[in-house]
Protein backbone atom coordinates (compact mmCIF):
# COMPACT_ATOMS: atom_id res chain seq x y z
CA UNK A 1 0.00 0.00 0.00
CA UNK A 2 2.67 2.39 0.89
CA UNK A 3 4.74 1.28 -2.21
CA UNK A 4 1.84 2.34 -4.25
CA UNK A 5 1.50 5.59 -2.51
CA UNK A 6 4.61 6.55 -3.37
CA UNK A 7 4.50 5.41 -6.87
CA UNK A 8 0.98 7.36 -7.38
CA UNK A 9 0.12 9.82 -4.84
CA UNK A 10 3.26 11.58 -2.90
CA UNK A 11 4.88 12.69 -5.89
CA UNK A 12 1.42 15.32 -6.27
CA UNK A 13 2.15 15.68 -2.69
CA UNK A 14 5.57 16.26 -1.75
CA UNK A 15 6.00 18.72 -4.96
CA UNK A 16 3.79 22.06 -6.11
CA UNK A 17 5.35 21.72 -9.27
CA UNK A 18 3.75 18.16 -9.95
CA UNK A 19 0.39 19.41 -8.41
CA UNK A 20 0.26 22.90 -10.97
CA UNK A 21 1.25 20.72 -13.86
CA UNK A 22 -1.59 17.82 -12.87
CA UNK A 23 -3.94 20.83 -12.63
CA UNK A 24 -2.89 21.96 -16.03
CA UNK A 25 -3.44 18.43 -17.39
CA UNK A 26 -6.87 18.54 -16.04
CA UNK A 27 -7.67 21.71 -17.86
CA UNK A 28 -6.15 21.00 -20.49
CA UNK A 29 -7.67 17.74 -21.13
CA UNK A 30 -11.24 19.48 -20.59
CA UNK A 31 -10.68 22.00 -23.65
CA UNK A 32 -8.55 19.69 -25.93
CA UNK A 33 -10.29 16.65 -25.71
CA UNK A 34 -13.86 18.50 -26.93
CA UNK A 35 -12.00 20.15 -29.80
CA UNK A 36 -10.35 17.49 -30.64
CA UNK A 37 -13.50 15.50 -31.24
CA UNK A 38 -14.89 17.75 -33.12
CA UNK A 39 -11.81 17.59 -35.86
CA UNK A 40 -12.14 13.67 -36.35
CA UNK A 41 -15.61 14.20 -36.75
CA UNK A 42 -15.51 16.99 -38.80
CA UNK A 43 -12.67 14.77 -40.96
CA UNK A 44 -10.26 17.43 -39.87
CA UNK A 45 -7.81 15.53 -37.76
CA UNK A 46 -4.68 16.80 -39.93
CA UNK A 47 -5.89 20.35 -39.07
CA UNK A 48 -4.92 20.01 -35.47
CA UNK A 49 -1.21 19.37 -36.67
CA UNK A 50 -1.30 22.09 -39.54
CA UNK A 51 -2.69 24.39 -37.15
CA UNK A 52 -0.01 23.93 -34.12
CA UNK A 53 2.52 24.69 -37.12
CA UNK A 54 1.00 27.84 -38.10
CA UNK A 55 0.86 29.37 -34.50
CA UNK A 56 5.05 28.96 -34.61
CA UNK A 57 5.66 32.49 -36.03
CA UNK A 58 3.63 34.53 -33.85
CA UNK A 59 4.43 32.62 -30.66
CA UNK A 60 8.52 33.44 -32.09
CA UNK A 61 7.56 37.53 -32.57
CA UNK A 62 6.23 37.25 -29.35
CA UNK A 63 9.78 36.08 -28.08
CA UNK A 64 11.87 38.03 -29.89
CA UNK A 65 9.91 41.45 -28.25
CA UNK A 66 9.13 39.97 -25.17
CA UNK A 67 11.92 37.39 -24.47
CA UNK A 68 10.48 34.42 -22.65
CA UNK A 69 6.96 35.67 -21.71
CA UNK A 70 4.19 33.55 -21.41
CA UNK A 71 1.16 36.44 -22.28
CA UNK A 72 3.04 37.60 -25.03
CA UNK A 73 4.25 34.33 -27.23
CA UNK A 74 0.51 33.41 -26.73
CA UNK A 75 -0.82 36.69 -27.86
CA UNK A 76 1.40 36.23 -31.40
CA UNK A 77 0.80 32.39 -31.41
CA UNK A 78 -2.99 33.03 -31.07
CA UNK A 79 -2.78 35.52 -33.49
CA UNK A 80 -0.61 34.41 -36.23
CA UNK A 81 -3.09 30.94 -35.99
CA UNK A 82 -6.45 33.01 -36.48
CA UNK A 83 -4.46 34.34 -39.63
CA UNK A 84 -3.92 31.25 -41.05
CA UNK A 85 -7.27 30.36 -40.15
CA UNK A 86 -8.75 33.08 -41.72
CA UNK A 87 -6.12 33.44 -44.91
CA UNK A 88 -7.46 29.63 -45.93
CA UNK A 89 -10.81 30.34 -45.48
CA UNK A 90 -11.03 33.38 -47.55
CA UNK A 91 -8.96 31.29 -50.19
CA UNK A 92 -11.66 28.01 -49.83
CA UNK A 93 -14.25 30.56 -49.94
CA UNK A 94 -13.04 32.65 -53.07
CA UNK A 95 -10.20 31.08 -55.26
CA UNK A 96 -11.70 27.15 -55.65
CA UNK A 97 -9.37 25.62 -53.61
CA UNK A 98 -10.38 22.36 -51.30
CA UNK A 99 -9.84 23.29 -47.50
CA UNK A 100 -6.99 20.83 -46.61
CA UNK A 101 -5.07 21.88 -49.54
CA UNK A 102 -4.86 25.99 -48.62
CA UNK A 103 -4.39 24.66 -45.06
CA UNK A 104 -1.59 23.06 -46.31
CA UNK A 105 -0.11 26.13 -48.25
CA UNK A 106 -0.88 28.55 -45.50
CA UNK A 107 0.64 26.71 -42.69
CA UNK A 108 3.88 25.87 -44.47
CA UNK A 109 4.16 29.68 -45.51
CA UNK A 110 3.35 30.35 -41.72
CA UNK A 111 6.21 27.50 -40.62
CA UNK A 112 8.62 28.69 -42.80
CA UNK A 113 8.27 32.18 -41.56
CA UNK A 114 7.98 30.99 -38.05
CA UNK A 115 11.67 28.88 -38.07
CA UNK A 116 13.06 31.62 -39.98
CA UNK A 117 12.62 34.40 -37.20
CA UNK A 118 13.19 31.55 -34.55
CA UNK A 119 16.78 30.98 -36.34
CA UNK A 120 18.01 34.49 -36.57
CA UNK A 121 16.51 36.04 -33.45
CA UNK A 122 17.21 32.95 -30.69
CA UNK A 123 19.10 30.01 -29.61
CA UNK A 124 18.63 26.18 -30.58
CA UNK A 125 17.42 25.81 -27.07
CA UNK A 126 14.66 28.54 -27.45
CA UNK A 127 13.29 26.78 -30.20
CA UNK A 128 13.27 23.38 -28.17
CA UNK A 129 11.47 25.37 -26.02
CA UNK A 130 8.75 26.59 -27.73
CA UNK A 131 8.59 23.20 -30.22
CA UNK A 132 8.17 20.48 -26.80
CA UNK A 133 7.33 23.24 -24.08
CA UNK A 134 7.52 22.22 -20.61
CA UNK A 135 4.28 20.88 -18.21
CA UNK A 136 6.66 20.91 -14.98
CA UNK A 137 7.32 24.10 -15.68
CA UNK A 138 3.71 25.68 -15.29
CA UNK A 139 3.73 28.88 -13.38
CA UNK A 140 0.42 30.51 -12.52
CA UNK A 141 0.33 32.48 -15.26
CA UNK A 142 -0.07 29.69 -17.29
CA UNK A 143 -2.50 28.15 -15.29
CA UNK A 144 -4.96 30.31 -15.70
CA UNK A 145 -4.21 30.62 -19.56
CA UNK A 146 -4.98 26.78 -19.73
CA UNK A 147 -7.95 27.09 -17.08
CA UNK A 148 -9.40 30.40 -18.60
CA UNK A 149 -9.21 28.75 -22.16
CA UNK A 150 -10.64 25.35 -21.22
CA UNK A 151 -14.25 27.74 -19.65
CA UNK A 152 -13.90 29.74 -22.74
CA UNK A 153 -14.24 26.56 -24.98
CA UNK A 154 -16.62 24.39 -23.21
CA UNK A 155 -19.03 27.54 -22.75
CA UNK A 156 -18.42 28.06 -26.62
CA UNK A 157 -18.85 24.75 -27.85
CA UNK A 158 -22.40 24.43 -25.57
CA UNK A 159 -23.34 27.23 -27.77
CA UNK A 160 -22.09 26.17 -31.25
CA UNK A 161 -22.69 22.73 -30.90
CA UNK A 162 -25.67 21.82 -33.16
CA UNK A 163 -25.39 24.07 -36.01
CA UNK A 164 -21.75 23.02 -36.20
CA UNK A 165 -22.44 19.25 -36.16
CA UNK A 166 -25.83 19.97 -38.19
CA UNK A 167 -23.02 22.32 -40.66
CA UNK A 168 -20.68 18.95 -41.35
CA UNK A 169 -23.54 16.27 -41.16
CA UNK A 170 -26.02 18.19 -43.95
CA UNK A 171 -24.51 21.55 -44.91
CA UNK A 172 -27.26 22.00 -47.65
CA UNK A 173 -30.30 21.79 -45.03
CA UNK A 174 -28.35 24.25 -42.75
CA UNK A 175 -28.48 26.45 -45.84
CA UNK A 176 -32.07 26.25 -46.60
CA UNK A 177 -33.10 27.20 -43.60
CA UNK A 178 -31.30 30.41 -43.75
CA UNK A 179 -28.32 29.64 -41.24
CA UNK A 180 -24.80 30.45 -42.36
CA UNK A 181 -22.19 27.53 -41.73
CA UNK A 182 -18.91 29.12 -42.69
CA UNK A 183 -19.90 31.46 -39.45
CA UNK A 184 -19.77 28.58 -37.24
CA UNK A 185 -16.85 26.88 -39.11
CA UNK A 186 -15.05 29.75 -38.04
CA UNK A 187 -15.81 30.21 -34.27
CA UNK A 188 -14.40 26.66 -34.24
CA UNK A 189 -11.49 26.81 -36.13
CA UNK A 190 -10.53 29.68 -33.73
CA UNK A 191 -11.21 27.74 -30.75
CA UNK A 192 -9.09 25.03 -32.19
CA UNK A 193 -5.99 27.51 -32.13
CA UNK A 194 -6.94 28.93 -28.79
CA UNK A 195 -6.45 25.26 -27.46
CA UNK A 196 -3.07 24.79 -29.02
CA UNK A 197 -2.02 28.62 -27.72
CA UNK A 198 -2.72 27.23 -24.23
CA UNK A 199 -1.35 24.13 -24.89
CA UNK A 200 1.91 24.88 -26.15
CA UNK A 201 3.35 26.73 -22.96
CA UNK A 202 2.78 22.57 -21.29
CA UNK A 203 3.38 20.40 -24.28
CA UNK A 204 5.00 22.62 -27.01
CA UNK A 205 2.84 23.33 -29.92
CA UNK A 206 3.60 20.14 -31.66
CA UNK A 207 2.55 18.02 -28.68
CA UNK A 208 -0.36 20.17 -27.72
CA UNK A 209 -2.18 18.66 -30.94
CA UNK A 210 -1.37 14.74 -29.48
CA UNK A 211 -3.34 16.02 -26.33
CA UNK A 212 -6.12 16.80 -28.73
CA UNK A 213 -6.18 14.41 -31.18
CA UNK A 214 -4.95 11.01 -29.62
CA UNK A 215 -7.79 10.91 -26.86
CA UNK A 216 -10.40 12.00 -29.30
CA UNK A 217 -9.48 9.09 -31.58
CA UNK A 218 -9.76 6.54 -28.88
CA UNK A 219 -12.59 8.10 -27.44
CA UNK A 220 -14.25 7.04 -31.17
CA UNK A 221 -13.50 3.47 -30.91
CA UNK A 222 -15.15 3.36 -27.50
CA UNK A 223 -18.33 5.10 -27.73
CA UNK A 224 -21.17 5.49 -30.66
CA UNK A 225 -22.89 8.79 -29.44
CA UNK A 226 -21.33 12.49 -28.76
CA UNK A 227 -22.01 12.22 -25.59
CA UNK A 228 -19.76 9.35 -24.57
CA UNK A 229 -17.34 10.00 -26.73
CA UNK A 230 -17.12 13.42 -24.90
CA UNK A 231 -16.69 11.81 -21.32
CA UNK A 232 -13.94 9.21 -23.13
CA UNK A 233 -11.77 11.72 -24.51
CA UNK A 234 -11.84 13.97 -22.21
CA UNK A 235 -10.85 10.93 -19.78
CA UNK A 236 -8.01 9.35 -21.76
CA UNK A 237 -6.65 12.76 -21.95
CA UNK A 238 -6.94 13.03 -17.92
CA UNK A 239 -5.50 10.12 -17.21
CA UNK A 240 -2.67 10.10 -20.07
CA UNK A 241 -1.98 13.54 -18.62
CA UNK A 242 -1.74 11.88 -14.95
CA UNK A 243 0.29 8.95 -16.35
CA UNK A 244 3.06 10.53 -18.01
CA UNK A 245 3.64 12.92 -15.31
CA UNK A 246 4.26 10.39 -13.27
CA UNK A 247 6.47 8.75 -15.60
CA UNK A 248 8.05 11.61 -16.15
CA UNK A 249 8.95 12.07 -12.44
CA UNK A 250 10.21 8.61 -11.32
CA UNK A 251 11.97 8.28 -15.04
CA UNK A 252 13.19 11.51 -15.61
CA UNK A 253 11.60 11.72 -19.08
CA UNK A 254 10.56 14.86 -20.50
CA UNK A 255 7.10 15.22 -19.71
CA UNK A 256 5.65 16.40 -23.20
CA UNK A 257 6.39 13.28 -25.17
CA UNK A 258 5.46 10.76 -22.14
CA UNK A 259 2.13 12.19 -21.90
CA UNK A 260 1.80 11.64 -25.90
CA UNK A 261 3.46 8.30 -25.20
CA UNK A 262 0.66 7.24 -23.11
CA UNK A 263 -2.09 8.31 -24.71
CA UNK A 264 -0.61 6.72 -27.89
CA UNK A 265 -0.45 3.54 -25.85
CA UNK A 266 -4.43 3.70 -25.20
CA UNK A 267 -4.87 4.60 -28.67
CA UNK A 268 -2.70 1.32 -29.59
CA UNK A 269 -4.84 -0.44 -27.28
CA UNK A 270 -8.09 0.81 -28.06
CA UNK A 271 -7.41 -0.31 -32.08
CA UNK A 272 -7.13 -3.53 -31.06
CA UNK A 273 -9.47 -4.18 -28.19
CA UNK A 274 -12.05 -1.22 -27.70
CA UNK A 275 -16.06 -2.34 -28.23
CA UNK A 276 -16.88 0.42 -30.83
CA UNK A 277 -14.52 0.01 -33.71
CA UNK A 278 -11.58 -1.89 -32.25
CA UNK A 279 -10.16 -4.68 -34.89
CA UNK A 280 -10.91 -7.99 -31.97
CA UNK A 281 -14.31 -7.12 -31.60
CA UNK A 282 -15.51 -6.61 -34.90
CA UNK A 283 -13.58 -10.29 -35.54
CA UNK A 284 -15.12 -11.88 -33.05
CA UNK A 285 -18.49 -11.02 -34.00
CA UNK A 286 -21.08 -10.80 -30.79
CA UNK A 287 -24.33 -13.11 -31.80
CA UNK A 288 -26.54 -11.24 -33.69
CA UNK A 289 -29.92 -9.90 -32.30
CA UNK A 290 -33.41 -11.74 -33.77
CA UNK A 291 -34.92 -9.45 -37.01
CA UNK B 1 -47.62 33.23 -52.61
CA UNK B 2 -46.13 32.37 -55.85
CA UNK B 3 -42.02 30.88 -56.86
CA UNK B 4 -40.77 33.12 -60.14
CA UNK B 5 -37.39 32.36 -61.94
CA UNK B 6 -36.73 35.57 -63.62
CA UNK B 7 -34.41 35.09 -66.30
CA UNK B 8 -32.27 32.45 -63.50
CA UNK B 9 -28.80 31.72 -64.77
CA UNK B 10 -26.19 29.75 -62.59
CA UNK B 11 -23.52 28.20 -64.08
CA UNK B 12 -20.43 26.23 -63.08
CA UNK B 13 -16.61 27.35 -64.63
CA UNK B 14 -18.40 29.54 -66.55
CA UNK B 15 -20.77 26.70 -68.67
CA UNK B 16 -24.07 27.48 -67.43
CA UNK B 17 -25.99 24.40 -65.99
CA UNK B 18 -29.31 26.67 -65.86
CA UNK B 19 -29.26 29.43 -68.62
CA UNK B 20 -31.62 31.97 -68.67
CA UNK B 21 -34.80 30.40 -67.25
CA UNK B 22 -38.02 32.44 -66.67
CA UNK B 23 -41.09 31.09 -65.18
CA UNK B 24 -43.42 30.29 -62.17
CA UNK B 25 -44.38 27.44 -60.58
CA UNK B 26 -48.15 26.95 -59.53
CA UNK B 27 -48.98 27.62 -56.16
CA UNK B 28 -50.63 25.00 -53.96
CA UNK B 29 -49.54 22.26 -55.98
CA UNK B 30 -47.18 20.02 -57.52
CA UNK B 31 -44.96 20.67 -60.42
CA UNK B 32 -42.06 17.88 -61.24
CA UNK B 33 -38.78 19.30 -62.89
CA UNK B 34 -38.23 16.14 -65.28
CA UNK B 35 -34.96 16.52 -67.86
CA UNK B 36 -31.95 13.95 -68.67
CA UNK B 37 -28.68 14.10 -66.12
CA UNK B 38 -26.70 17.17 -66.73
CA UNK B 39 -30.02 19.34 -67.33
CA UNK B 40 -29.64 21.69 -64.18
CA UNK B 41 -32.26 20.11 -61.93
CA UNK B 42 -30.48 19.93 -58.71
CA UNK B 43 -28.47 23.21 -59.44
CA UNK B 44 -32.28 25.03 -60.12
CA UNK B 45 -33.29 23.66 -56.83
CA UNK B 46 -30.06 25.15 -54.75
CA UNK B 47 -30.57 28.29 -56.38
CA UNK B 48 -34.32 28.83 -54.90
CA UNK B 49 -32.80 28.28 -51.50
CA UNK B 50 -29.88 30.60 -52.11
CA UNK B 51 -27.04 27.69 -51.76
CA UNK B 52 -25.97 28.72 -55.26
CA UNK B 53 -25.34 32.61 -56.26
CA UNK B 54 -26.87 32.80 -60.04
CA UNK B 55 -24.99 34.56 -62.65
CA UNK B 56 -27.88 36.29 -63.11
CA UNK B 57 -31.61 35.91 -62.99
CA UNK B 58 -33.25 35.38 -59.26
CA UNK B 59 -35.73 32.72 -57.72
CA UNK B 60 -37.60 34.88 -56.47
CA UNK B 61 -40.06 32.87 -53.50
CA UNK B 62 -42.86 35.56 -53.07
CA UNK B 63 -45.15 35.17 -50.06
CA UNK B 64 -42.75 32.44 -48.38
CA UNK B 65 -40.72 33.20 -45.75
CA UNK B 66 -37.30 31.23 -44.88
CA UNK B 67 -39.58 28.89 -42.34
CA UNK B 68 -42.09 28.38 -45.19
CA UNK B 69 -39.41 26.28 -47.05
CA UNK B 70 -38.63 22.95 -46.46
CA UNK B 71 -35.61 21.08 -48.50
CA UNK B 72 -34.47 17.69 -49.43
CA UNK B 73 -31.05 17.43 -50.02
CA UNK B 74 -29.90 14.23 -52.42
CA UNK B 75 -28.38 11.66 -49.99
CA UNK B 76 -24.73 11.96 -51.31
CA UNK B 77 -25.02 15.42 -49.48
CA UNK B 78 -25.66 14.12 -46.29
CA UNK B 79 -22.39 12.42 -43.70
CA UNK B 80 -24.22 9.63 -42.50
CA UNK B 81 -20.76 8.42 -40.78
CA UNK B 82 -21.52 11.25 -37.61
CA UNK B 83 -22.77 9.60 -34.48
CA UNK B 84 -25.99 10.93 -34.69
CA UNK B 85 -29.39 9.40 -33.84
CA UNK B 86 -32.45 9.01 -35.87
CA UNK B 87 -34.49 10.86 -33.81
CA UNK B 88 -32.07 13.84 -33.54
CA UNK B 89 -31.92 14.09 -36.93
CA UNK B 90 -35.85 14.43 -37.27
CA UNK B 91 -35.42 17.13 -34.43
CA UNK B 92 -33.23 19.40 -36.67
CA UNK B 93 -36.74 20.32 -38.45
CA UNK B 94 -37.93 22.19 -35.69
CA UNK B 95 -34.58 24.39 -36.36
CA UNK B 96 -37.16 27.72 -37.29
CA UNK B 97 -38.57 26.97 -33.17
CA UNK B 98 -35.16 25.82 -32.10
CA UNK B 99 -32.56 28.17 -33.61
CA UNK B 100 -29.23 27.47 -33.28
CA UNK B 101 -29.34 27.36 -29.65
CA UNK B 102 -32.83 26.88 -28.50
CA UNK B 103 -33.88 24.09 -26.65
CA UNK B 104 -36.01 21.11 -28.63
CA UNK B 105 -37.81 20.04 -25.26
CA UNK B 106 -40.09 17.29 -24.85
CA UNK B 107 -42.53 18.48 -26.69
CA UNK B 108 -40.53 19.02 -29.38
CA UNK B 109 -39.15 15.39 -29.02
CA UNK B 110 -42.91 14.28 -29.29
CA UNK B 111 -43.85 15.86 -32.46
CA UNK B 112 -40.34 14.58 -34.41
CA UNK B 113 -41.63 10.68 -32.64
CA UNK B 114 -45.09 11.83 -34.33
CA UNK B 115 -43.53 12.22 -37.31
CA UNK B 116 -41.31 9.26 -37.25
CA UNK B 117 -44.34 7.50 -36.82
CA UNK B 118 -46.24 8.59 -39.95
CA UNK B 119 -43.06 7.19 -41.96
CA UNK B 120 -43.31 3.65 -40.14
CA UNK B 121 -39.98 4.20 -38.33
CA UNK B 122 -41.04 4.78 -34.29
CA UNK B 123 -38.46 1.82 -33.76
CA UNK B 124 -35.90 3.65 -34.99
CA UNK B 125 -35.67 6.64 -33.01
CA UNK B 126 -32.50 5.69 -30.72
CA UNK B 127 -30.52 4.02 -33.51
CA UNK B 128 -27.60 5.78 -34.96
CA UNK B 129 -28.18 7.16 -38.34
CA UNK B 130 -25.02 5.02 -39.81
CA UNK B 131 -27.04 1.85 -39.43
CA UNK B 132 -29.99 2.76 -41.63
CA UNK B 133 -30.87 1.47 -45.05
CA UNK B 134 -31.02 4.34 -48.13
CA UNK B 135 -34.64 3.61 -47.91
CA UNK B 136 -35.01 4.30 -44.52
CA UNK B 137 -32.98 6.95 -44.27
CA UNK B 138 -34.88 8.54 -46.89
CA UNK B 139 -37.81 8.04 -44.62
CA UNK B 140 -36.39 9.66 -42.03
CA UNK B 141 -36.18 13.05 -44.32
CA UNK B 142 -39.44 12.89 -45.26
CA UNK B 143 -40.00 12.56 -41.42
CA UNK B 144 -38.07 15.61 -40.80
CA UNK B 145 -39.80 17.54 -43.37
CA UNK B 146 -43.23 16.84 -41.34
CA UNK B 147 -41.94 18.49 -38.78
CA UNK B 148 -40.95 21.37 -40.45
CA UNK B 149 -44.46 21.95 -41.58
CA UNK B 150 -43.14 23.68 -44.53
CA UNK B 151 -45.57 25.86 -47.04
CA UNK B 152 -43.23 24.63 -50.33
CA UNK B 153 -41.61 21.89 -50.66
CA UNK B 154 -38.36 21.30 -52.39
CA UNK B 155 -37.16 17.39 -52.96
CA UNK B 156 -34.13 16.88 -55.08
CA UNK B 157 -34.25 13.46 -56.25
CA UNK B 158 -36.69 11.92 -53.86
CA UNK B 159 -37.16 8.58 -55.03
CA UNK B 160 -33.81 7.87 -56.53
CA UNK B 161 -32.69 3.99 -55.48
CA UNK B 162 -35.78 3.25 -53.69
CA UNK B 163 -37.35 0.17 -53.91
CA UNK B 164 -41.52 0.11 -54.94
CA UNK B 165 -42.99 0.22 -51.18
CA UNK B 166 -40.81 2.86 -50.46
CA UNK B 167 -41.73 4.69 -53.04
CA UNK B 168 -45.22 4.19 -52.69
CA UNK B 169 -45.31 5.38 -49.21
CA UNK B 170 -43.28 8.37 -49.64
CA UNK B 171 -45.24 9.63 -52.97
CA UNK B 172 -48.61 8.96 -50.48
CA UNK B 173 -46.98 11.84 -48.73
CA UNK B 174 -46.84 13.95 -51.49
CA UNK B 175 -50.37 13.33 -52.50
CA UNK B 176 -51.35 14.50 -48.61
CA UNK B 177 -49.45 17.91 -49.23
CA UNK B 178 -50.78 18.57 -52.26
CA UNK B 179 -54.21 17.92 -50.52
CA UNK B 180 -53.26 19.98 -47.97
CA UNK B 181 -52.63 23.25 -50.60
CA UNK B 182 -48.97 22.70 -50.25
CA UNK B 183 -45.94 23.62 -52.93
CA UNK B 184 -44.17 20.78 -53.84
CA UNK B 185 -41.17 21.19 -56.29
CA UNK B 186 -39.44 17.75 -57.14
CA UNK B 187 -36.58 16.97 -59.50
CA UNK B 188 -37.61 13.43 -60.21
CA UNK B 189 -36.53 10.76 -62.86
CA UNK B 190 -39.71 8.40 -63.33
CA UNK B 191 -42.43 9.36 -66.46
CA UNK B 192 -44.70 7.37 -64.49
CA UNK B 193 -44.52 9.17 -60.79
CA UNK B 194 -44.51 11.88 -62.69
CA UNK B 195 -47.60 11.48 -64.55
CA UNK B 196 -49.26 9.82 -61.82
CA UNK B 197 -48.86 12.53 -58.95
CA UNK B 198 -47.70 15.45 -60.54
CA UNK B 199 -49.92 17.87 -62.65
CA UNK B 200 -47.59 20.10 -63.75
CA UNK B 201 -44.16 19.70 -64.87
CA UNK B 202 -41.19 21.46 -65.83
CA UNK B 203 -39.06 20.01 -68.94
CA UNK B 204 -35.56 20.46 -68.48
CA UNK B 205 -32.40 20.63 -70.38
CA UNK B 206 -30.45 23.75 -68.85
CA UNK B 207 -32.91 25.76 -70.85
CA UNK B 208 -36.87 25.28 -70.56
CA UNK B 209 -37.94 22.94 -73.00
CA UNK B 210 -41.53 22.60 -71.51
CA UNK B 211 -43.33 23.95 -68.70
CA UNK B 212 -47.15 23.53 -68.03
CA UNK B 213 -49.36 20.16 -67.84
CA UNK B 214 -47.91 17.08 -67.53
CA UNK B 215 -50.00 15.91 -70.39
CA UNK B 216 -49.07 19.05 -72.39
CA UNK B 217 -45.03 18.70 -71.44
CA UNK B 218 -43.87 15.41 -71.31
CA UNK B 219 -44.95 14.56 -75.25
CA UNK B 220 -41.82 12.31 -77.35
CA UNK B 221 -40.77 15.40 -79.14
CA UNK B 222 -40.02 17.58 -75.93
CA UNK B 223 -38.60 14.01 -74.83
CA UNK B 224 -36.63 14.04 -77.43
CA UNK B 225 -35.44 17.72 -77.60
CA UNK B 226 -34.51 17.58 -73.92
CA UNK B 227 -31.94 14.95 -74.43
CA UNK B 228 -30.59 16.68 -77.79
CA UNK B 229 -29.80 19.62 -76.29
CA UNK B 230 -28.37 18.61 -73.00
CA UNK B 231 -26.33 16.48 -74.35
CA UNK B 232 -24.82 19.82 -76.61
CA UNK B 233 -22.23 20.32 -74.81
CA UNK B 234 -19.03 22.84 -76.29
CA UNK B 235 -15.82 22.85 -74.89
CA UNK B 236 -15.12 26.09 -76.31
CA UNK B 237 -18.63 27.76 -76.13
CA UNK B 238 -18.60 31.48 -76.92
CA UNK B 239 -19.52 33.70 -74.34
CA UNK B 240 -23.78 34.41 -73.97
CA UNK B 241 -25.05 37.38 -75.35
CA UNK B 242 -28.02 37.47 -74.14
CA UNK B 243 -28.07 39.62 -71.55
CA UNK B 244 -26.03 41.79 -73.65
CA UNK B 245 -23.28 42.30 -71.25
CA UNK B 246 -20.21 40.81 -72.33
CA UNK B 247 -18.80 38.94 -68.95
Amino acid sequence: MQHLYDLLIAPFVDFAFMRRALAGCLALSLGSGPIGLFLVMRRMSLMGDAMSHAVLPGAAVGFMLAGLSLPAMSLGGFVAGVLVAVLAGLATRFAGIKEDASFAAFYLLSLAIGVLLVSKSGSNVDLMHILFGSVLAVDDAALYLVSGVASVTLISLAFIYRPMLLESLDPVFLRSVGARGGLWHMAFLMLVVLNLVSGFQALGTLMAVGLMMLPAITARLWSESVEGMLVMAVSVAFVSGMAGLLLSYHFELPSGPAIILVAGLFYLFSLLFAPAGGALPRYIRARHFES
Amino acid sequence: MTVILDNLTVSYQRHPAVHHVSGSFVAGDATAIFGPNGAGKSTLLKAMIGALTPDSGHARLQGFARQDIAYLPQQSEIDRSLPVSVLDLVATGLWHRTGPFGKVGRAGLGQAMDALEQVGLADFAPRAISALSSGQFQRVLFARILLQDARLILLDEPFTAMDAKTTFDLLELVRRWKEEGRTIIAVLHDYEQVRAYFPHTLLLAREVVAWGRTEQVLTDANLKRAVDTAAHWQDRATVCQVDGVNV
